[in-house]
């Protein structure tokens, strides 16, 4: 090192100046509850099952979401579908009992990926805070859309050219 | 009588805006530090988060209060007191404006004008040292007891190069060890800074590692020590010595401003002086000073969030090889010059 | 009459306060005292007029050995019960030395004559440049012997405390 940067001096003073810059740099913070962040369209927030365009739960209870699970979140029964319950479910075969932990959950959406039916989508919702563990085993009623609330996903729908 | 109750009163006066500098201190370093890192800071009690401090005096006031029962007690609540009371002691000999006149009287704006009164600035800090010694020793923790002998060996180097810089200004100011002369001596533009950067330079480096602030923040470096001389202590007695660090913050910056930046002087004082009330004049010069103090205690803050912690050898490196020898030269050659050329 | 009851309270204050430091169990405590004690010397030197050499009394020895002296001992092990046993001689040696200095004060204060009482407004002997001159004119000599005596130990303590290489 010369005499001059032994000083110290000039390196303190270029640090200040660079410090002194990002005083008057615009923020980069937004003010959270007020102002939100735009989510991007293929974020991966809380699930939904989705239904189809009749009102029907897409989710057959295949459990292909369960074994690509990598955090092993997902637990499902499957139950047959009976006479008169056609306009619920699609095909004869559905899940009576969904469940997501989402404390185990890693939002990777290989779920969504394994998902052959369409059901399983990752939104950009965000997984609400609980005071309990157990609140965040997310069942059926947390998961499946209401028929009159659909979630969109058209965005984050792949479209696979074959 | 008068004179009495005057001084009463500048005494409340001064320990309110000592207190009140050091709380928004407080909020002022995380606004600093948020808007140096590109972000906002407090923004939620009050608005701009001006209400801050308040919330954080009253979280302080309501914390639980624990002393170690392995610790000395008296001595444990000692330590944070005595650090207290000299933070507060040093601003006495520093002349805050020009004079008042009440009732056809002149009235000085310090507390007491030693003839003394740079190294009654010096003797206080260097009993400052205790408040942390025996809160880190009574402590009965081992960190405690490392950050309070990191404290007191820091302090105790740094006061050595200090005192020598302040002889450089004393001998350019006619050889008064009184504040009030001392900034008496550098009217208008006229300040000690110019005519001793080096002076000035080792006394401001010497001030950050008195007041335990980064770069030489080593008596309470979070990553090696905890929370240092103060692990232990928990609710206000903890925000005794934070807040004592912010008035010691404060009394420096003011200390600076008085001895290199003019103090209360500013070019165009003499001519306000004869077109303005003297009252306002005063209040005039007492803003100057603070918007001086305000730059410094924006310095402090700025060098915190620039530089990194030195080592400990460093620092001692610093203090001893480097400081004191330079801070003697500079003592020689300012000596040498008044002899030789200022006849 | 005001000085005087400051005079004797501070009097009582350095008596009590150097009292409490040889009968202090603890040995931070003697510190402490100790420190209140040059504290209230300080009180007595600006009771004098003597600003100067108050100032330099708080900050050489209230403000450095005494941190110094807080220093060693805060780095004692305190919580050793039992010391070992020592020999009575150091405290024998003690006594006759402490015994001599009280012999040697009361045949310096019976043979001398106390000068009279000056009111200290009227002395201005503390201040800086009094000293200052009296130190550069008539005690210039002590006053160099004195710097060199400083550096003789301070080069002595370099000396010892630095390691042998190897």
């Amino acid at each position: 090192m010369t005499w001059i940067e032994r000083l110290y001096l000039p390196a303190i003073f270029q640090g200040l100046s660079i410090t002194i810059k990002h005083l008057f740099k615009k923020k980069v913070s937004l003010r959270y509850p007020e102002v939100k962040r735009a989510f991007a369209a293929v974020y991966r927030g809380m699930h939904v099952l989705k239904r189809d365009e009749q009102g029907r739960e897409n989710c057959t209870a295949c459990g292909l979401c369960a074994v690509a699970c990598p955090a092993e979140a997902i637990t499902m029964v499957a139950a047959e579908r009976k006479k008169g319950e056609e306009n619920l479910y699609r095909e004869e075969k559905y899940a009576a009992i969904y469940e997501i932990n989402m404390l185990r959950c890693i939002f990777c959406g290989l779920c969504e990926e394994a998902c052959p039916k369409d059901a399983i989508y990752l939104t950009d919702r965000l997984v609400p805070s609980e005071y309990s563990r157990g609140k965040f085993v997310f069942g059926k009623d947390m998961l499946v859309e209401a028929v009159d609330q659909r979630i969109d996903i058209s965005k984050r729908k792949k479209v696979y050219e074959i | 009588m008068t004179i009495f109750i005057f001084k009463a009163v500048l005494i409340f006066i001064i320990f309110l805006i000592s207190l009140g500098i050091a709380a928004y201190s407080t909020y002022a370093e995380r606004k600093v530090a948020a808007f140096l890192q590109d972000r906002i800071g407090p923004d939620r009690a009050g608005p701009f988060g001006l209400l801050q401090p308040l919330a954080d005096g009253v979280k302080m006031f309501l914390k639980e209060e624990i002393i170690p029962t392995v610790s000395d007690k008296w001595l444990f609540i000692l330590g944070p007191c005595l650090f207290m009371v000299t933070a507060l002691m040093t601003s006495a000999v520093i002349p805050w404006g020009m004079p008042l006149e009440i009732g056809g009287k002149i009235y000085k704006l310090q507390v007491a004008d030693l003839n003394i009164g740079i190294l009654y600035i010096l003797g206080v800090v260097s009993l400052g040292v205790y408040g942390i010694m025996i809160g880190g020793w009574s402590s009965n923790n081992k960190f405690a007891l490392l950050g309070a002998i990191r404290a007191s060996s820091q302090m105790i180097s740094y006061e050595l190069a200090m005192g020598m810089s302040v002889i450089a200004i004393i001998l350019i100011s006619n050889g008064s060890l009184s504040l009030t002369a001392i900034v008496e001596s550098q009217k208008g533009l006229n300040w000690n800074v110019f005519y001793q950067p080096v002076a000035f330079l080792i006394f401001i480096i010497c001030a950050f590692a008195e007041c335990n602030r980064t770069p030489f923040d080593l008596p309470e470096s979070e990553s090696e020590l905890i929370g240092g001389y103060h692990t232990e202590y928990s609710s206000m007695k903890l925000g005794l010595y934070l807040f004592a660090e912010y008035i010691n913050m404060f009394i420096s910056s003011a200390v600076i401003s008085c001895l290199f930046f003019g103090g209360y002087n500013f070019p165009g004082l003499d001519y306000l002086n004869t077109v303005l009330p003297v009252n306002l004049v005063s209040l005039i010069s007492i803003g100057i000073l603070f918007v001086k103090i305000f730059f410094f205690i924006f310095f402090f803050m700025w060098i915190r969030w620039t530089i990194p912690r030195f080592r400990y050898d460093q620092l001692m490196r610093l203090g001893w090889q480097i400081l004191m020898p330079l801070s003697i030269i500079n003592v020689l050659v300012t000596g040498a010059v008044l002899t030789f050329f200022n006849k | 009459m005001n000085s005087q009851i400051i005079f004797f309270i501070l009097s009582s204050l350095s008596l009590v306060s150097a009292l409490f430091v040889v009968f202090s169990k603890n040995p931070i405590y003697s510190v402490m005292w100790l420190i209140v004690c040059f504290i209230s010397i300080f009180g007595h030197y600006l009771m004098l007029n003597a600003q100067f050499l108050a100032i330099i009394h708080l900050i050489v020895y209230a403000g450095a050995i005494m941190v110094l002296m807080l220093f060693t001992v805060m780095l004692l092990n305190l919580n050793k019960e039992s010391e070992p046993h020592k020999s009575p001689l150091p405290k024998v040696a003690a006594i006759i030395s402490g015994g001599l200095l009280l012999l040697v004060l009361l045949a310096a204060m019976h043979s001398g004559s106390l000068p009279g009482y000056i009111s200290p407004d009227l002395t201005d002997t503390g201040y800086v440049q009094k000293v200052g001159i009296k130190i550069f004119t008539d005690f210039l000599l002590p006053f160099e012997m004195t710097s060199i005596l400083f550096i003789a130990a301070m080069i002595g303590a370099v000396v010892l405390a630095k390691k042998e290489k190897h």
